[in-house]
């Protein structure tokens, strides 16, 4: 059980609110002590490790481009765009965007929104300017409660549109692990099991969004 | 052919350019982490595995010294309304039609794009054509942008890390064998006789696994040999299809409550900007806590 020591280092970490950066790296070291690596296979492995998911840091990309449109006022202009639509609720632009976001994952587009490219420029002061028109201005943590949720929107609308595209890496993965094992399966028919549960994420998460439109609508307190 | 690797040099001139606007102000923490950053992603292929190791730690630490934003002051710019969102529609839709248009395209019988990396490439193609146009319009320098990018670097802070240190994680994990003494751990604790236990156990186990991985693609073949295969498939018959589809999903509930997750769940906290870095994953606790319970029941009924 002595490899198991760098996922206590990782719980305890998070327990006490360290810094994630160092809690992660801590329990790299940990593990690879554990598991008896000499340090410079360690750092070796790290290092590799690092350099080979460096893509993960790609999406800074977008921000000079929506650093720029934002200092010339785009949030503003998205926001008062917005506000003059009267149909468009907060809730009902944030079951627009699931929508959407889901569809485009399972067509395999993952790529084409995204928290950086989307979600900072355009939906979220879509929502807050939708929001701030049925119950005037808002409140910070209401504000910051409307953001968190349409980073969630993305997030629900990405992970439950996937999993339905054939060719998407968690289809092979699963393929791949049960043609080890000697179990011969269609990519198809694994998808075709991804579903159900899109249909349940859509209806979960936009039943929530819906409510959202009548909590803000009958200025309840925030969730 | 245009490769994954010039996106990762433009990558590494914003985070540069982001170190020389901390040296201007004298934030050298900053200035190292950025600048270490800039040479990782420009080069990192190119230096000696155990140096690259030892500034990955090094990153680490500066991650902890302080990279407080200075918030500069908002100088004011020239508003120019609704044409604006047009760069910022560029994004997704150049993205989308480079995905379709570009990436089946041959030159002199070679690919135009990395075949590996196509989507990758048309992302940092996306971006430097909607660069391009955001320029014309707002009728700014390159480095105006530049600076635009370093300062929302600025207010991401050390969250830019995490994914890349947890993907690193997660190598090191499998590495050292990690999944499976987890795996061995769940195993023990499941009766074999029960379909249910088996099915809990395995659902809540992906989910669990995730969350300490903060990736499901890792928790899913140690819960698979660990419980899906012996027990369900072999031992109770389940169908392997359903069963490999709806443990990958519960490994997904997983993610949204995980601050493992670090680009779905912390990177966008500091992007919008939100006091509280959990914030997305309580928005998403309700979604995620349904829907595994839907992925468990479906699970039983249908596997």
């Amino acid at each position: 059980m002595k490899p198991l020591l760098g996922i206590l280092v990782v719980i305890l970490g998070f327990a006490v609110r360290a810094n994630p950066v160092l809690v992660v790296a801590a329990a790299a070291l940990v593990t690879g002590w554990a598991a008896g690596l000499p340090l410079q296979k360690l750092l070796a492995l790290l290092g590799s490790a690092f350099v080979r998911n460096r893509f993960l840091l790609l999406f800074v990309l977008t921000l000079p481009v929506v650093g720029l449109l934002e200092r010339h006022g785009l949030r503003e202009t998205v926001r008062g765009k917005v506000a003059g639509l009267r149909a468009a609720t907060a809730g009902r632009i944030l079951i627009l965007y699931l929508l959407l976001r889901q569809t485009a994952s399972a067509l395999g587009l993952t790529t084409l929104a995204g928290h950086a490219q989307t979600v900072r420029p355009l939906l979220a002061p879509m929502v807050e300017a939708a929001a701030q028109r049925e119950r005037g201005p808002l409140a910070p943590d209401t504000l910051a409660r409307l953001r968190a949720l349409a980073a969630a929107t993305d997030n629900v609308g990405l992970f439950f549109g996937e999993d339905i595209f054939i060719a998407f890496g968690a289809v092979l993965l699963i393929q791949g692990f049960f043609r080890d094992q000697g179990i011969p399966l269609e990519p198809a028919r694994i998808a075709l099991w991804g579903i159900p549960t899109a249909l349940a994420a859509f209806l979960v998460h936009g039943f929530r969004l819906w409510r959202l439109d009548r909590r803000l609508r009958d200025r309840e307190d925030m969730p | 052919m245009i490769r994954l690797h010039h996106a990762y040099l433009l990558a590494g001139a914003l985070f540069a350019w982001a170190a020389l606007v901390a040296l201007r102000r004298l934030r050298w923490a900053a200035f190292l982490f950025w600048g270490i950053l800039a040479v990782a992603l420009a080069a990192g292929d190119r230096i000696r595995e155990d140096v690259m190791g030892g500034l990955v730690l090094a990153l680490a630490v500066l991650a902890t010294l302080g990279l407080k934003p200075s918030r500069a002051p908002e100088a004011p710019a020239r508003r120019l309304g609704g044409i604006l969102v047009l760069p910022a529609l560029l994004i997704p839709g150049l993205t989308l039609g480079f995905v379709l248009g570009l990436r089946p395209l041959r030159i002199a019988g070679r690919a135009l794009l990395e075949p590996a990396n196509a989507t990758l490439v048309c992302l940092a193609l996306a971006c430097a054509c909607a660069l391009a146009a955001a320029l014309v319009l707002t009728r700014r320098w390159p480095w105006a942008a530049a600076t635009e990018g370093a300062r929302l670097l600025d207010a991401i802070g050390w969250a830019a890390l995490l994914p890349a240190l947890l993907a690193t994680l997660g190598s090191v994990f499998s590495a050292c064998g990690v999944g499976g003494a987890a795996a061995r751990l769940v195993g023990m604790g499941v009766p074999s006789g029960s379909r249910l236990a088996a099915v809990l156990a395995y659902g809540l186990g992906m989910a669990l696994l995730t969350m300490i991985m903060g990736n499901a693609f890792a928790a899913f073949p140690v819960m698979g040999a660990a419980v899906a295969l012996p027990l369900l498939v072999h031992h109770h018959g389940a169908r392997p299809e359903v069963v490999g589809a709806l443990g990958m999903l519960s490994g997904y509930c997983g993610t949204l409550l995980t601050p493992m997750a670090a680009n779905f769940n912390i990177v966008p906290a500091a992007l919008l900007e939100l006091p509280d870095p959990n914030g997305v994953i309580r928005a998403q606790v309700p979604t995620a806590l349904a829907l595994l319970a839907f992925n468990i029941l479906l699970m039983y009924a249908l596997a």
